[in-house]
């Protein structure tokens, strides 16, 4: 009789528990949802692309990576040159959860463009910049001694160093977002976002902006710049509904760069999709018209170097 | 007291199998769903989260042009099909894997660079169980220069 009474409370506490994880998550979910629709009206009008968004259960911005950030502004025609990615110096400087995210994707984007003109002593100073980043900010075995030995050991080929790369990204993203800190992982991202976005403005230099491959690449960022408007404001309030002060600060940072974003024109065609059955790689033909004058692109260039610089201080 | 240790003990019990199926998810992806996209490189964001059956997923993501980009999209045992469609802004389809045998992969290009919605959903089951499985989905990029 004893026993049956234990058991029968043991099942009550149970349930108990259930319900209530059951309705923390539910009450979560509506609350994302309601925060969700409240801001559908700002974007609506302008993008056409985020139309019937809340009908999916999981909604996923996805931004260049600090590699592919890398690999476009090289392939834009851009040249290698040191005294524009951040001082390793500046490690010690970062002490904050904002400064150090922000650092981390920035220092990212610093070894994923070293690496890809092939500076193997600059990729060894910026892996470890950045493992310091990491680990400040406890994000444990995002790279770890062996991922700085096989990038020794490796300083010749740069297929195994972008592979290295790509994976310690992974691992620390995926680190941030599987242990509830989503709002981290986007400002890694915008970070290492921005400091592209530099790296890129500041190496155009004085001739017309008229066929410039590596400007043409720099207004359309514009695109890329909804998607961070976006990611920000999803994770401008935890789950809790309790605002975060780090997005709500960056989002406020981003003033400067979003009135010259909004200054440039990027219109793009309907796509028309041709198979290639001999290389199974479609291709998607399309035409952009980029619209941007000399004086905004220099607003554009001087908003970013100001977010820089106050992100590297 | 052996209550309250009763719910301390059942509470991280929860808190352990909601973490070891996120570990799960992550290790899926890293080590599985990764693999599709070889021989490109893997941009080294991630994406993933636990789908049930009937459930839907969207990603929205710049892709620009100069470079080769793979998609592939994933589920992890027992959800071996995945459906997805690529869209663009006109809310016209660009592929659809249902027209390709449920295909993991699609490569392409761009001629001009463009913003696209990788439209994902875990079909529904057959029925034959009572209850609908769920288990991890990730959608993962390569890249290449052309």
């Amino acid at each position: 009789m004893r026993r049956n009474c234990s058991i029968s409370n043991l099942t009550k506490i149970f349930f108990l528990i259930l319900i209530f994880c059951l309705g923390t998550r539910c009450a979560s979910d509506k609350s994302k949802q309601k925060h969700k629709d409240a801001n559908m009206a700002d974007y609506l009008s302008e993008d056409d692309i985020f139309d019937d968004i809340d009908k999916a259960k999981k909604i996923f911005y996805a931004l260049p990576s600090p590699l592919e950030t890398a690999m476009l502004i090289k392939s834009a025609g851009a040249t290698y040159d040191e005294q524009l990615l951040n001082s390793t110096q500046n490690t010690g400087n970062y002490t904050t959860n904002k400064s150090l995210a922000l650092n981390l994707g920035i220092y990212t984007t610093d070894l994923s463009f070293a690496s890809l003109f092939d500076q193997a002593q600059a990729s060894v100073k910026y892996m470890e910049a950045a493992r310091k980043m990491a680990e400040d900010l406890d994000i444990t075995d995002a790279i770890d001694d062996q991922t700085v030995k096989r990038l020794e050991e490796n300083l010749n080929n740069r297929d195994v160093i972008m592979d290295i790369i790509s994976e310690t990204f992974l691992n620390s993203s995926s680190y941030l977002k599987e242990n509830d800190r989503p709002a981290v992982a986007t400002i890694v991202l915008v970070g290492g976002w921005i400091e592209g976005l530099y790296i890129a403005t500041q190496l155009v230099d004085d001739k017309p902006i008229e066929n410039n491959k590596l400007v043409d690449r720099i207004a359309e960022q514009k695109l890329s710049f909804k998607i961070v408007q976006r990611m920000l404001e999803e994770n401008r309030k935890n789950q809790t509904g309790e605002e975060n002060k780090d997005i709500t600060e960056l989002m406020s940072d981003l003033t400067g760069l979003k009135n010259a974003f909004d200054k440039i024109k990027v219109e793009t065609s309907e796509i028309k999709v041709e198979p290639n059955t001999d290389t199974n790689v479609a291709t998607l033909r399309s035409q952009t018209k980029i619209t941007i004058t000399k004086p905004v692109f220099d607003e554009l260039r001087e908003a970013v170097k100001t977010l820089r610089t106050n992100f590297v201080q | 007291m052996k209550k309250i240790l009763l719910v301390l003990f059942l509470t991280t019990l929860f808190i352990s199998v909601n973490n070891s199926i996120s570990a799960q998810c992550k290790g899926y992806a890293k080590k599985l769903c990764k693999l599709e996209l070889i021989p490109y490189i893997h941009d080294g964001n991630y994406h993933a989260a636990i789908l049930t059956e009937g459930e839907e997923a969207e990603l929205y993501k710049t892709f620009y042009s100069g470079q080769d980009y793979r998609i592939a999209v994933c589920g992890a045992d027992p959800l071996n099909i995945v459906e997805f469609q690529v869209i663009d802004a006109y809310k016209n389809v660009l592929y659809d894997n249902r027209e390709h045998n449920n295909a993991r992969i699609w490569d392409f290009k761009l001629e001009s660079s463009q913003q696209l919605k990788i439209a994902v959903k875990v079909p529904d089951g057959t029925g034959e169980s009572e209850y609908p499985a769920s288990a991890c989905v990730a959608i993962m990029f390569g890249f290449k220069e052309n």
